[in-house]
């Protein structure tokens, strides 16, 4: 249990995947002028990796990976290296299916996510989660985790960012470094602001 | 006619300098920064990048006249995958250490604007030798701020440029400490900002 504990807090904090590993950077710098679509785009994110991590797990451990397909009678196949293409898939097709899913059952949440559903799919962040998990060899539940935590990381630096920017409106910045440029220098102070978790265990 | 008014040449010098896609049109930013701790992995993403982009640009303005319209996304998504799948697979085979070095990052290309971007925005309208210099084009500008970004950051985070010691020891002697900051994550996005204000300022922008 304090093993979930400590991914959690590890992919919203310290590993954050934005600020620690730039994924989801296009979103990011886009979305962030206005502090409402950068929640919603926030929870979209979130609600697509918790969704599509563990899918992707399941996908990769009995399809994919060396030897997985043995239930079907193929101990020797090693199919790791579609796992790009597989993982893109996988990423489109929950993302279309949430969006249906979304626009059937809940009108308000649809008004509020749908317009981000698609721009989603082509996130670095979502790709980047799922190749992690595999990389760091999580279980099911601690890749379950780890999407959630890595969502609500991303989300959190989206909305901070979007309300400093909202502040920075006012700021005297000199020209040339306005819009793009100060962004990215704010995002710097902020990952090093998250840096000071480092270390933090349970 | 001067070989600075062709139209092949404005296609590759575009991208590299006037029209950069990280540092003006801010595409690609994603993934690029995770790799240049040191200048090998900047220079080898910036080749597999400009190889993806350069021959996905090729094949989609081939197919260009084929394509239904309301299912080119799809095959632009299956060409480019196909080519980070050999980029990938080739530098594990040949060259395993850089490649687990740069670990996720390659076959995050797929979802990189810039790949997708170019395919739309101008491999769709224009002829396979234009597309093919104009995705090389890219490719070049997206690795030149890539190298420049390592390169100070290897320079000032480790004193060294290709792994191979630059500051002298009598630097070090007489008081000189490398600067541990620049090797993590928050000097990536500062050296950034400080680059697009530079080529802002010298573009007279």
């Amino acid at each position: 249990m304090s093993d979930l504990v400590n991914i959690f807090l590890n992919s919203v904090f310290v590993g954050n995947i934005l600020l620690a590993y730039f994924l989801g950077m296009c979103s990011f710098v886009a979305v962030s002028k206005n502090i409402d679509t950068a929640i919603g785009l926030g929870f979209a994110v979130v609600f697509v990796l918790t969704i599509t991590t563990p899918v992707n797990w399941l996908i990769y451990h009995f399809l994919l990976a060396p030897g997985a397909l043995s239930w079907a009678g193929f101990p020797d196949m090693d199919l790791s290296y579609l796992k790009l293409v597989m993982f893109i898939v996988v990423i489109a097709t929950m993302v279309q299916v949430i969006e249906m899913m979304i626009d059937r059952f809940s009108a308000a949440l649809y008004s509020a996510l749908g317009v981000f559903l698609p721009l989603i799919a082509v996130n670095c962040a979502i790709l980047g989660t799922s190749l992690f998990m595999v990389e760091r060899n999580h279980t099911f539940w601690e890749s379950t985790v780890f999407g959630f935590g890595s969502g609500v990381g991303w989300m959190l630096a989206i909305v901070t960012m979007a309300a400093i920017r909202m502040k920075l409106r006012y700021a005297d910045i000199p020209k040339g470094l306005e819009g793009y440029g100060i962004t990215m220098i704010v995002t710097g102070l902020m990952a090093m602001a998250f840096m000071l978790f480092s270390g933090i265990t349970l | 006619m001067k070989i600075t008014k062709r139209k092949a040449f404005r296609t590759l010098a575009g991208p590299i300098w006037a029209e950069n896609p990280i540092s003006i049109q801010m595409l690609g930013i994603c993934s690029a920064l995770a790799v240049t701790v040191q200048l090998k992995t900047a220079i080898v993403m910036g080749m597999s990048m400009t190889f993806v982009v350069a021959f996905s640009s090729l094949i989609v303005s081939m197919m260009r006249n084929w394509v239904p319209r309301n299912i080119r996304i799809l095959v632009e998504l299956a060409v480019i995958a196909t080519l980070v799948i050999l980029a990938d697979e080739f530098l594990r085979a040949y060259y395993y250490d850089i490649s687990k070095q740069l670990s996720v990052f390659v076959g995050l290309i797929i979802t990189n604007c810039i790949v997708m971007g170019r395919a739309e925005a101008f491999a769709l309208s224009n002829p396979p030798h234009l597309a093919f210099i104009d995705g090389i084009g890219n490719g070049a500008g997206y690795g030149s701020v890539l190298v420049t970004v390592a390169f100070i950051r290897e320079l000032f985070g480790s004193g060294k440029l290709f792994g191979i010691k630059i500051i002298p020891e009598s630097f070090y002697a007489s008081g000189y400490e490398d600067m541990g900051f620049m090797l993590l994550a928050p000097a990536a996005f500062i050296i950034i900002g400080l680059l697009v204000w530079l080529q802002r300022y010298l573009a007279g922008d």
